[in-house]
């Protein structure tokens, strides 16, 4: 007999173990990564971060396969002299080229018209740093992904909380009771969130999905409500209506912390209409939010200060000043606004039982109230007001795209915002909880310049290129009233644009309008495909030229790390590392992953050396800044500031000495600082040592109620997180929205919309939350168009960005369109056969699966599983182009002109949201004799310089894998 | 499940190499007993013989290649004392080496008288060894047979008619083998060949018969209820958790449509029973050595065709697992 | 005797694969050598993993259930998978009870996939022979790594702790307790395999909404009823009588 297996030993190999944080998503778990013989063996959650604690998800422990994938990029690339773009054919260069190339066009640009670069970025994590270039370059055209992601969530409730879900705040399952789901497949914070509502269902506590699909974290709600795509607007109002019928809030809480009570202007005519009633205390000039509104005390039947001692305010009822004026309070206006709001009205729009509505409304107020929980945590208000517990009302809500990804998500959030608020649960245990840096004042103070003289040569820009308008007043206007960014954000079209709105970038920039640009420079973006909305034109447009003969875009960069749809586009082509081969830093200025109890940042530090010629992004904007001569990159003579990256991260301040910089954690001299302190040059080196994660737990006084808990928000003023120490108020009734109405009604004495915009303003802009069919629903034919069609995201593929992973591209190799089976039958479209979907903009063949799961008007699909022939190192026939197909074919980036020829964008007239889920179609079986591919197809892509060949077969083993793999790299 | 061709050919031929040797055998043993004629040794039974070997190493051959691993196949012997697999992998060679020495000895014209019986009535060595021959045969179709009938939740195989079929099914083919061998070799037995092939493969077609009639009522045990243990009347996969391949969704299904499936099967009937019968006996009539032939390779495609339905009809309860890619 | 095992929570699985990769990850580079991957880029791939999430519709709409079922080899107590294999490369540990395949002997020969009734096992199209889920016998009981650590690693990855490990055979193991508190129960118990691995069903929560629950006490609208506002010069009963 041979010698026996022994199933325990180890293979032989040098073992090495090194923390970092993962990128295979946005959600940001500390990982452990095992190398054998410098190979990667084993990659798992960290069980000592605060985040993940030891847990991973399928992407993350397929990291492997991402780091050896053969479509990475590993040499800067220029598209060919005479190749076309979108062909992909491109020849090798150094990077001295490179910089020489784009120092000299940007050098150029920002001499004489700065606007004309712009650069977006996808879902990057660097913000802060992306951000601060192009603040630095004098450019206003810049954004991350936000616009066409979730920025309704994140403008809906930081302007009526001051914080928001996102990645800014979230459910406490820790502590609630019921848990209700809106529109989450699964989110950025994905493990956590996982984490947290097993742990939540192991305790007995009760979970409600609003969803028109069940499928990842819904299958396993208890209850599971259908509700058509679009309406949850319809039913939030609904229950909102509900509560106040039934006396179902919380009304200390209302009056107390919210606006609930003050009163507003209801004259129609007057220029304060619908403003709030305010007293002449005189404004401190370091104040953002006076406390200067009225309430009608009840004991005393008059109007006094808001909040003062001893009294109690009206919630209802009508009022008049003593100077004639007659008044309301917001909650008034609230009640009068939901009261056509029926549930047997809601019924109809949402598609969901009267009984059902009613019942979840009083499972909401009965939980809220009967089950409240004290704990023994004292605490001081803002206004010195000491309390001996904190209460907390255990119904905590989440939502994510499924609300915001409509082009009514603003105001259906604001609803939901509300919702929240009136059953008590804002920052309390078991509702909603912030994180650091929020809550925010609403909004918050970031601010754009706000007219065109904010952009001038060979000057930073005069504010942020992104921000929160708090007024007409703040938009990022001509005297015309027309738009100064590319996008068109913070102007009319879109006012509270937040966070841009990249699905348009291209389309306007192909249009010049409003403007033409130069340099176009894309950052971890996939517009060629999956974050472009109207994809098959978009493309053409990447590749149209003028009569000249010139592109319109003349100039395109992609810095991306693999072989994507968008790097056939590119003129210029600069190959990033992977996210184990670099260091990153998730940021208190940026998007940090803060917890419930106090501040995290966290970094990654290197694993691997970088593959090829592959090089940081964050290098690369280091080195441009720099020979740019960007102010904050160098020094006074003029010389370079920052060697590199990590340089830049230990040394940068916000402002000199300011003690602020991209990291919070082990700052001062020694690392004896946190939040604020001088630099330190062993910060890295702490990081690395603390599994590369800070992490301040605040005193549990400090954890809750921080709108208005006087401790903390001392606290965050002193380590700057926060500029005023003031309470902020929950904004039930939102004075903004209306100031913004008022310019659209002529009575406002600033900036007022240019006369074709006014009637959208005026309509969009309701301080108070209505529900309105999303814009694409007003353009469309429903009886020719009568289905939805939405996607969600696959939880073991990020975007279209793990097509080329081995592991992970058997789990999706390519995707179905499920539908109702009643559905499919009536067009006589089998289950597993070929259909048409249709929508107004286009359409495209795919596969059909039956699906009891899905509500019978809607149809789904996976996101960005399908994929253009020959992107990702796959072949050309590859199933994910030949079987998959991708939604976005079908979805417009614009409304239908106006008679003008005008056109606006296809997104939420309050936000610039992309209204990715507000499209109609209509299926139909593919004929018999059609081929069975997906449709529409494109050329191939052929693989470009530096990628490697597609190995027949793969055998991964730690420690061998590279000495045994076939096949060399493309020349 | 996925008919492999290399099991068919390793069951099929060697059944052949079987039911031919059995044939030898019994014909010596008539002729022991004084009902058939002696034959040449080395003409007939030693031939003979010779031929049923080459089918059992032809079996063997083709068993390689199912095997990942053939350069280990010699361990495939260990278990013996529960595996019917590492049973047949004795059962198989120790055949092989029977027939072998049988074969020699007939060829070779080595044999001894060990006794004789007053009425005429001879033990020869040879017939020692054949009498072993025969019991190994039987081991080796109960071993082959067991292979399927033993996997109970393969319900169409668990079943004692799975083990008659193969010993039948085997017999018959290597009786028509023998027929047409018989036919050029030892022209007077071919009628004795031909009438028990007739009997062998209506018993077979009877076997066989009821054991489709059987498969054709089973009630399948395993559910998807069972499968993952939910009660209720409607359960459907929508995925089986990956859209790319693997052994689960290629080994345990047919692939085909039920369409195939139910050509094969009445293809199969024909060739294997019918229509080899009414060639036999044609040829029989004729005494034509072809039409033999003929009806020995007809039956034999007709087995491949039997065996490539048995395995195809054979739903494994794995399958409930994997229905479904989206 | 020991019999350990994975005990999978139905009732909060999501359905995300972390199981299935980390699965396919530690085990690629582990004692069995790799888990390869044919047309890793191209057409058709296919692959080894020991471990696979599937997803059930459970009923009609809209009382539709989604259930999305994480299988592995069940480490059967009675493992039809090995008294089948002829070389004796498929065994059952006596000290653990994990079943295992022998890497050096097995043959390649599939008929102990054929007769694992659950589809548990996978051959290594490139390297010829049986694989399937080792329980991480592996890293189970590598003194290198911390007590914490030693376990699975589908384990270690499940972000809903769904997938539970331990002795079934210790009534007072955490698996134990699990599956006789939980209802716990095995796959195909018609063909007594006796899997070692148990799955614990879904569970529903409910409320109940009594009448008496709607009403509040101090119900807030109480609380906006505005005084008595009657004017003061309109007639009374006091403008007509004197008693
Ligand atoms: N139909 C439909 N479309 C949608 C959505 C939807 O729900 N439905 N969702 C939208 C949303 S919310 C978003 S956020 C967008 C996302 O859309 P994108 O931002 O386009 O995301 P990806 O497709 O993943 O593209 C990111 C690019 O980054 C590259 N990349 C990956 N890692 C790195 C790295 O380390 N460095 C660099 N430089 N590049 C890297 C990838 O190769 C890829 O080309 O999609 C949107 N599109
Ligand atoms: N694995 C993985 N994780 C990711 C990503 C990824 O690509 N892969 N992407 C990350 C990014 S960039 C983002 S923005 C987040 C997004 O996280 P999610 O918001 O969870 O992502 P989606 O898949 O877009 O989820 C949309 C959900 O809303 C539902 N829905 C659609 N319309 C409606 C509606 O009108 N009402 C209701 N109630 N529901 C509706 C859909 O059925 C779907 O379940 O995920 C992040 N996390
Ligand atoms: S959730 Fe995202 S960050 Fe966390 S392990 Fe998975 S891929 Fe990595
Ligand atoms: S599940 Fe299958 S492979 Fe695993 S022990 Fe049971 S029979 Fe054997
Ligand atoms: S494939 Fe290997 S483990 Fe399975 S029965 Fe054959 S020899 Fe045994
Ligand atoms: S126990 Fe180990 S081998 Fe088995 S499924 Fe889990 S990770 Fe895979
Ligand atoms: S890791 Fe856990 S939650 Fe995810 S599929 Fe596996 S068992 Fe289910
Ligand atoms: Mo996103």
């Amino acid at each position: 007999m041979s010698t026996v297996h022994d199933p325990l030993k180890p293979p032989a190999g040098r073992i090495e173990v090194k923390n970092t944080t993962c990128y295979m998503c946005a959600c940001r778990c500390g990982i452990r990564v095992t190398l054998r013989d410098g190979e990667i063996r084993y990659i798992q959650g960290n069980p000592d971060h605060p985040l993940n604690q030891g847990v991973i998800c399928a992407k993350g422990a397929s990291g492997i396969m991402k780091q050896y994938s053969p479509a990475r990029l590993t040499k800067p690339l220029r598209r060919k002299d005479g190749a076309e773009r979108g062909d992909a054919e491109f020849e090798p260069i150094s990077w001295d080229e490179a910089f020489e190339m784009l120092t000299a066009r940007l050098k150029k640009i920002r001499a004489t018209d700065p606007k004309k670069f712009a650069l977006f970025t996808g879902r990057d994590q660097m913000q802060a740093l992306t951000g601060l270039f192009a603040k630095q370059f004098g450019t206003p055209n810049y954004a991350a992904h936000g616009g066409f992601c979730s920025v309704n969530m994140a403008t809906g409730m930081i302007y009526t909380l001051g914080g928001s879900f996102w990645e800014f705040g979230g459910p406490d399952l820790e502590r609630a009771k019921l848990f209700v789901m809106l529109g989450t497949a699964e989110d950025h914070h994905s493990n956590p969130l996982k984490m947290a509502i097993s742990k939540f269902k192991r305790k007995g506590g009760r979970f409600i999905s609003v969803n028109p699909v069940r499928s990842g974290y819904s299958a396993i709600a208890d209850e599971w409500v259908p509700v058509k795509p679009g309406t949850d607007g319809a039913l939030l109002l609904a229950i909102i209506h509900e509560l106040i019928r039934t006396g179902l809030y919380d009304r200390d809480f209302l009056v107390q912390y919210s606006n609930a009570a003050e009163l507003v202007s209801v004259e129609e005519q007057s220029d304060d209409s619908g403003l709030f009633v305010r007293t002449d205390i005189p404004r401190d000039p370091d104040c953002f939010d006076p406390q200067d509104r009225v309430w009608w005390d009840r004991l005393s039947d008059k109007p006094v200060a808001a909040r003062t001692e001893n009294t109690d305010p009206y919630l209802l009822g009508e009022f008049t000043m003593a100077d004639g004026r007659r008044v309301k309070p917001a909650f008034q206006l609230l009640k009068e606004r939901v009261e056509s709001y029926t549930p047997a009205w809601a019924s109809e729009v949402t598609g969901i039982p009267e009984q059902t509505i009613q019942r979840l409304a009083y499972e909401m107020g009965i939980t809220a109230r009967d089950e409240q929980i004290e704990l023994p945590i004292a605490w001081t208000d803002v206004w010195g007001k000491d309390h001996e517990t904190v209460t907390g009302n255990p119904v905590a809500f989440h939502a994510m795209r499924g609300l915001a990804a409509h082009s009514n998500g603003f105001q259906t959030i604001r609803a939901l915002s509300i919702l929240m608020s009136m059953l008590g649960t804002i920052d309390r245990p078991g509702g909603f909880r912030h994180k650091a840096p929020f809550p925010r004042p609403i909004p918050p103070c970031a601010k754009t310049p706000d007219s065109p003289a904010g952009v001038k040569p060979d000057t930073p820009l005069a504010g942020m290129p992104l921000g929160w308008p708090a007024g007409p007043d703040d938009l990022f206007v001509d005297e015309r009233g027309e738009p100064v960014r590319i996008d068109k954000a913070f102007s009319w079209e879109h006012p509270l644009a937040a966070h841009g709105l990249m699905q348009n970038v291209i389309t306007n920039a192909w249009r010049q309008d409003p403007y033409a640009i130069d340099t176009l420079l894309i950052f971890m973006s996939n517009m060629a495909w999956n974050s472009t909305m109207n994809t098959s034109e978009v493309r053409k447009m990447l590749n149209d030229k003028d009569d000249n003969g010139e592109y319109r875009i003349p100039f395109l960069v992609v810095c991306d790390s693999f072989q994507s749809e968008m790097v056939a586009f590119a003129d210029l082509v600069l190959p990033d590392t992977t996210y184990l081969e670099r260091h990153d830093v998730m940021s208190m200025l940026d998007r940090p992953i803060s917890e419930y109890d106090g501040p995290v940042d966290s970094v990654r530090i290197p694993v691997l050396p970088p593959k090829g010629e592959c090089k940081p992004f964050q290098d690369v904007l280091v080195e441009l800044a720099s020979r740019l001569h960007l102010p904050a990159f160098v020094n006074a003579d003029g010389s370079r500031r920052f060697r590199d990256y990590p340089d830049f991260i230990v040394n940068y301040e916000t402002e000199p000495g300011s003690g602020i910089g991209f990291l919070a954690g082990w700052r001062g001299k020694g690392g004896e600082k946190f939040m604020k302190g001088e630099p330190n040059p062993n910060q890295w080196k702490m990081y690395e040592k603390n599994n590369c994660v800070f992490h301040y737990e605040m005193p549990k006084s400090f954890q809750y109620m921080r709108n208005w808990n006087r401790g903390y928000l001392n606290w965050a003023q002193e380590h700057r997180l926060l500029r005023y120490a003031e309470p902020i108020n929950i904004h039930l009734y939102s004075e903004v929205l209306q100031k913004f109405r008022l310019a659209a009604r002529g009575q406002w004495d600033g900036k007022q919309p240019p006369d074709r915009l006014r009637s959208r303003v005026e309509t969009y802009f309701d301080p108070l939350p209505f529900y309105f069919e999303p814009l694409e629903a007003h353009f469309t034919d429903k009886h020719l168009y009568p289905l939805s069609a939405i996607t969600q995201r696959p939880m073991a593929m990020y975007h279209s960005w793990d097509s080329q992973n081995a592991w992970l591209r058997q789990i999706h190799t390519y995707n179905y369109m499920y539908v109702h089976p009643q559905t499919a039958r009536a067009q006589g479209i089998d289950d597993g056969g070929w259909m048409w979907v249709e929508s107004m903009h286009g359409r495209l063949r795919c596969l059909c699966r039956y699906s009891e799961a899905v509500e019978p008007g809607t149809v789904w699909t996976w996101n960005a599983v399908g994929k253009a022939r020959g992107a990702w190192g796959l072949s050309a026939d590859a199933n994910e182009s030949r079987q998959g197909f991708l939604l976005n074919h079908l979805i417009a980036e614009e409304l239908p002109a106006n008679e003008h020829g005008a056109h606006l964008s296809n997104s939420d007239p309050v936000t610039g949201q992309a209204g990715w889920f507000d499209v109609r179609v209509r299926i139909s079986p593919a004929a018999a004799d059609e081929p069975p591919v997906s449709w529409p197809q494109f050329d191939a892509m052929p693989a470009v310089p530096g990628t490697a060949k597609r190995p027949k077969w793969l055998g991964y083993f730690a420690g061998l894998f590279t000495a045994a793999r076939k096949g060399g790299t493309t020349k | 499940m996925n008919p492999a061709f290399s099991v068919i050919f390793l069951t099929t031929l060697i059944g052949v190499g079987q039911g031919m040797f059995l044939a030898m055998f019994t014909g010596q043993s008539y002729s022991a007993l004084e009902l058939l004629p002696l034959q040449n040794g080395a003409g007939f039974y030693g031939a003979g013989s010779f031929i049923a070997l080459a089918f059992l190493v032809a079996g063997l051959v083709a068993s390689f290649f199912h095997l990942g691993r053939p350069e280990r196949a010699w361990r495939s012997a260990a278990q013996w004392r529960t595996s019917w697999l590492s049973r047949e992998v004795l059962a198989l060679p120790a055949l092989m080496g029977l027939v072998f020495v049988y074969a020699l000895m007939h060829y070779l014209g080595w044999d001894i008288l060990l006794f004789s019986s007053r009425a005429g009535a001879r033990l020869q060595l040879t017939l020692v060894v054949g009498v072993l021959g025969m019991l190994m045969t039987f081991v080796l179709f109960v071993c082959t047979g067991m292979i399927y009938a033993g996997i109970k939740f393969l319900q169409e195989w668990a079943s004692p008619l799975t083990v008659v079929n193969y010993i039948l099914l085997g017999t018959a083919s290597g009786f028509t083998l023998s027929t047409a061998f018989a036919s050029v070799s030892a022209p007077e037995l071919m009628r004795f060949y031909g009438i028990w092939t007739l009997i062998i493969t209506l018993f077979a077609f009877c076997s066989r018969g009821l054991s489709l009639l059987r498969n054709a009522r089973i009630k399948a045990k395993s559910t998807i209820q069972t499968a993952i243990g939910i009660r209720h009347s409607k359960i459907e996969q929508k995925s089986m958790g990956f859209m790319a391949g693997a052994m689960t969704t290629r080994d345990f299904f047919h692939h085909q449509t039920q369409w195939f499936l139910k050509n094969v099967k009445w293809v199969f009937l024909v060739l294997t029973f019918p229509l080899p019968m009414l060639l036999l006996w044609i040829g029989m009539e004729n005494e034509s050595t072809y039409l033999l032939l003929a009806a020995f390779i007809v039956q034999y495609l007709g087995l491949i065709a039997e065996r490539w339905f048995f395995f195809a009809q054979a739903n494994h309860p794995q399958n409930l697992y994997y229905q479904t890619v989206s | 005797m020991t019999q350990l095992a994975l005990v999978i929570d139905l009732n909060v699985c999501v359905g995300c694969h972390a199981c299935v990769t980390s699965c396919k990850e530690w085990n690629t580079s582990g004692s069995a050598g790799f888990l390869v991957d044919e047309n890793p880029y191209d057409k058709d791939p296919t692959g080894t993993f020991f471990n696979r999430v599937q997803t059930f519709e459970v009923g009609e709409y809209p009382n539709t259930e989604t259930v999305h079922f994480p299988k592995s080899c069940l480490h059967c107590e009675d493992p039809p998978c090995v008294p089948v294999c002829p070389t004796g490369a498929s065994y059952k540990r006596e000290q653990d009870g994990i079943v295992l395949v022998d890497y050096d002997k097995c043959i390649g020969c599939r008929y102990c996939s054929w007769a694992c009734p659950y589809g548990m096992r996978e051959i290594d199209e490139k390297q010829k022979v049986m694989k399937k889920c080792t329980l991480c016998v592996d890293r189970i009981y590598d003194e290198s790594l911390p007590e914490s650590e030693r376990k699975p690693a589908c384990v270690l990855a499940c972000p809903t702790n769904a997938r539970l490990f331990g002795d079934v055979h210790d009534s007072e193991s955490e698996v134990s307790v699990a599956i006789r508190e939980q209802g716990g129960y095995t796959l195909m118990p018609e063909w007594g395999t006796k899997p070692a691995n148990h799955y614990l069903p879904r569970r529903r929560n409910r409320k109940y909404i009594h009448d008496d629950e709607l009403v509040r006490a101090d119900n807030p609208l109480k609380k906006e009823q505005r005084g008595p506002s009657a004017p003061v010069d309109e007639p009374t009963l006091d403008d007509s009588t004197s008693w």
